[in-house]
């Protein structure tokens, strides 16, 4: 069974509405028990990364995400929910859960491309360059986009925990990897069916 | 790099689509759900609907239809059109929209965006302009007037100072309408577009005018807009999202080519 950790994030019922289509079960709940008892989890999210953490460490699910990480449950992080994967946001200026080193960062007002000023929040459809293979992105061609929305990116500190980069003015960090941690910046669950492709793949990955 | 958005956009009313729309036989679909679904497969990036139901005892008919929508389709959506509150905004948003759009009402009570986007955060609030042309004067120095009731109402505030408000308020992004082009196919207004896509920093959807590709083309390069809505053009199949995009892909204008 997947579990999709509850809490005050905004696109729950996106996650749940796309597993529901790939004929995926899953619960949504913010209880230990319930979360130890399933085989994945995913820590979504939409917001703010002060009351996101608030609301975690409130209910304890900060410490229940870091033991599920050392036990090698597959974590899946979304948006807002891998951004605060990392130890530290700038959004807030927020401590966050600490489960791969880093600091969510936002994007320079002074971003540019061909000359142009750009928009932030980076806001719509991008590619991903992907450093190496991951089970979670098996059978997804390489030229698929995904669809973004964030002010803020996640910038671990090791290079190797970088799986996928994009391209926004900048090079980012768009998807992490580190053993049983998948985390996307984009959202799956609105990225048609590359998307759905990938919560597919996640929910039959076993975490290695 | 980013890819620029084309957008359909669908007009509801009481839960029916307004204008049929031709898709497979040139059978005439009146459900929004199916239409949103054929777009979706279209290649469509985004899809949005605009509820024009006027009495508000039929209102809850269009939150049906949002939670039909968001179980069907699996791309971000937005729902505008009589959204008057933070309630509004709430049923919309937790029926499965991904963003909301506000006009009218947020001219008459511009707390409306700043509510919505502590509650829901600034990439759920769109904020829908209706524009036109207006003497260059103290009172519209930019030469555009924002215009309301469907471009019924003059305001006398200007264009760009609403937009720039808009920002600094929490909208998320910028719906443009220039109603001077709207419905005549001949071309997006591109000097209004640019204005303000060049002067705030969230990104603006050109609307109102598409009849072509050029079209598109043309308000995605010049006109500095960052997503293109159509409707005529793709509801009477004069041409299909795949058309749109190989040809602005054709010219170097990056869209989405796989879905």
């Amino acid at each position: 069974m997947i579990a999709i950790i509850e809490y005050n994030a905004g696109n729950i019922t996106s996650v749940a509405r796309a597993l529901h289509s790939i004929g995926q079960d899953f619960v949504i709940t913010d209880d230990t028990k319930m979360l130890n008892a399933a085989s994945h989890a995913i820590f979504p999210g939409v917001g703010a990364a002060g009351e996101a953490m608030a609301y975690l460490k409130d209910k304890k699910l900060d410490v229940w995400l870091k033991q599920c990480f050392r036990s090698g449950k597959p974590i899946l992080g979304i948006c807002l929910g891998t951004q605060i994967i990392l130890d530290a946001s700038e959004e807030n200026d927020a401590a966050c859960i600490g489960l791969v080193g880093g600091t969510t960062r936002r994007f320079p007002e002074s971003l540019t491309a061909a000359g142009r000023a750009l928009k932030i929040p980076h806001m719509g459809w991008n590619s991903v360059a992907f450093r190496r293979p991951h089970p979670v992105f098996a059978g997804v061609p390489e030229e698929a986009e995904y669809y973004f929305v964030h002010s803020y990116y996640p910038s671990p500190e090791s290079e190797e925990a970088v799986l996928g980069t994009t391209e926004y003015g900048m090079t980012f960090c768009s998807v992490l990897a580190v053993r049983n941690l998948i985390a996307m910046q984009f959202h799956p669950e609105k990225s048609g069916r590359p998307g759905l492709q990938i919560l597919k793949n996640f929910c039959a990955w076993e975490g290695k | 790099m980013i890819s620029k958005r084309i957008i359909p956009c669908l007009d509801v009313r009481d839960g029916k689509l307004t204008k049929g729309i031709k898709f497979k036989g040139n059978v005439d679909i009146g459900d929004p759900v199916e239409a949103a679904r054929e777009y979706y497969e279209q290649g469509a990036d985004e899809i949005v609907f605009y509820d024009i139901t006027a009495s508000s005892d039929k209102r809850d008919i269009m939150i049906d239809v949002v939670r039909r929508v968001a179980e069907t389709i699996f791309i971000p959506f937005s729902v505008g059109g009589g959204i008057r509150n933070l309630d509004d905004m709430r049923k919309v948003i937790g029926a499965g929209a991904e963003k909301v759009s506000v006009n009218s009402a947020a001219v008459l009570e511009p707390r409306i965006i700043s509510q919505g986007a502590r509650a829901f955060g600034s990439q759920c609030v769109v904020l829908g302009m209706d524009v036109k042309k207006a003497d260059v004067s103290g009172q519209t120095p930019s030469g555009y007037e924002i215009v309301i009731e469907g471009g019924r109402k003059h305001t006398g505030i200007d264009a760009l100072e609403w937009a720039k408000e808009a920002e600094r308020l929490g909208a998320g992004e910028i719906c443009l309408n220039s109603i001077d082009a709207d419905g005549m196919q001949d071309g997006y207004e591109i000097n209004l577009t640019a204005l303000i896509s060049e002067n705030v920093h969230i990104p603006v959807i050109a609307s109102g005018g598409a009849g072509k590709p050029e079209h598109l083309a043309d308000v995605l390069t010049a006109g500095r807009a960052d997503a293109a809505l159509v409707a005529s053009m793709v509801h009477y199949r004069t041409y299909s999202i795949l058309q749109i995009k190989k040809y602005l892909s054709d010219r170097h204008i990056k869209t989405r080519m796989l879905w």
